[in-house]
């Protein structure tokens, strides 16, 4: 029996197969699912801020783009995961509401997104497909064992990238 | 004044938010009633600091359908208020407000500028009361509205309260008019104002 474990805001999980991983409601907070294809050990970082360092509270790991991806590339290694195998598929960094200032935190979501692929980019993990951007929220379940990355939205077909 | 953190507020702190939060939902109340010309009842609000994941668990999940209203704050305090309804409750107070039921899911584009009213309305007298109380100046920005999943609306004041601390303030209050409607209230002060409006009323910090 397979069974879908739950990743909350500002969390992280790994998840072997044919487990899947699950994160519900991502408004501009970014959903970032990483697999290595060959032991099919995934896992989902759910992370809220772009920047631990532009932040003096930031002992929350999970929380931040650059901490929380580092994080989950680290646990997925340590149970076997291979770094150079791993791949990624990312979702959400919506902007909720549109405002007519454009402030920094309204746009906060194309900044987590843009942080998310600095630090993939950094650890050497190509982005195979993303879903971002736009203004509504998200639901992504991951599947390691395919790679598969289902996303549904409220009144959307439901997609898989 | 000494570092403020919301994690760290003593039991003194959360009575007077409560009591901040009641008279602003009492407030607000009344303005709903005026607006629905009807009587509209509240329970007395609940104030919690929740942890993130569990903001969402009390409106009924991440995917409870919910209206949310965002506003910022400017003035003599800085940050913004929020305003959730489940969808469901916005979809009767529109159709109250407007004389009519209108069918269908979604929100037409006049029941979305009449829950923007309302939002409004409720809101803008919140911040009247909280202004009243504290004697400083708050002036409510142009409310934007979303109606979506309450995870993805809640990202917003979470963010928002992630730059401070791992957890979220948040009003929880119910209004009765025939029907139940379960309204709340996230007050996104930046730590500096919280210290002013504490200090204004007369507490220090």
């Amino acid at each position: 029996m397979s069974e879908t474990i739950k990743v909350g805001m500002a969390d992280l999980q790994v998840c072997i197969s044919p487990n899947a991983v699950t994160t519900l409601g991502l408004g501009s907070c970014v959903g970032i699912a990483i697999r290595d294809p060959v032991t099919k050990i995934g896992g989902l970082a759910h992370i809220m801020l772009p920047d631990s360092t532009q932040i003096s509270n930031n002992s929350n790991i999970p929380k931040f783009a650059d901490t929380g991806i580092a994080e989950l590339v680290k646990q997925m290694v340590a149970k076997g995961a291979k770094q150079s195998r791993m791949v990624a598929k990312i979702a959400g960094g919506a902007q909720m509401f549109s405002f007519q200032n454009k402030s920094e935190l309204s746009r906060v979501g194309e900044r987590n997104v843009a942080a998310t692929k600095k630090k993939l980019a950094e650890l050497r993990i190509p982005i195979l497909a993303q879903d971002t951007g736009n203004n509504y929220g998200r639901t992504v379940i991951f599947y390691p064992e395919t790679g598969d990355f289902v996303i549904k939205a409220v009144g959307k077909a439901q997609k898989t990238i | 004044m000494a570092e403020l953190s919301l994690e760290t507020m003593s039991q003194e702190y959360y009575d007077i938010l409560k009591e901040l939060g009641n008279i602003g939902a009492g407030n607000a109340t009344t303005a709903l009633a005026q607006m629905l010309q009807c009587k509209v009842d509240m329970s007395v609000p609940q104030v919690k600091l929740l942890e993130f994941k569990d903001v969402a668990t009390i409106m009924g999940g991440e995917e409870q359908l919910m209206a949310g209203i965002y506003l910022g704050v400017e003035g003599d305090i800085a940050g913004s208020i929020m305003f959730l309804l489940q969808k469901d409750s916005a979809k009767h107070l529109v159709g109250k407000m407007m004389g009519m039921e209108m069918e269908g899911e979604d929100f037409s584009e006049i029941e979305q500028s009449a829950l923007q009213e309302v939002g409004n309305i409720i809101t803008g007298s919140y911040l009247n009361s909280l202004s009243a109380m504290t004697n400083l100046k708050i002036y409510p920005t142009i409310p934007a509205l979303a109606v979506d999943m309450a995870g993805a609306i809640l990202s917003v004041p979470a963010i928002e309260f992630g730059t401070m601390g791992d957890s979220i303030l948040l009003i929880q209050t119910q209004f009765f008019d025939e029907v139940q409607l379960e309204g709340f209230f996230i007050l996104i002060p930046d730590l500096e104002s919280f210290g002013k409006m504490l200090k204004s009323l007369g507490i220090s910090v």
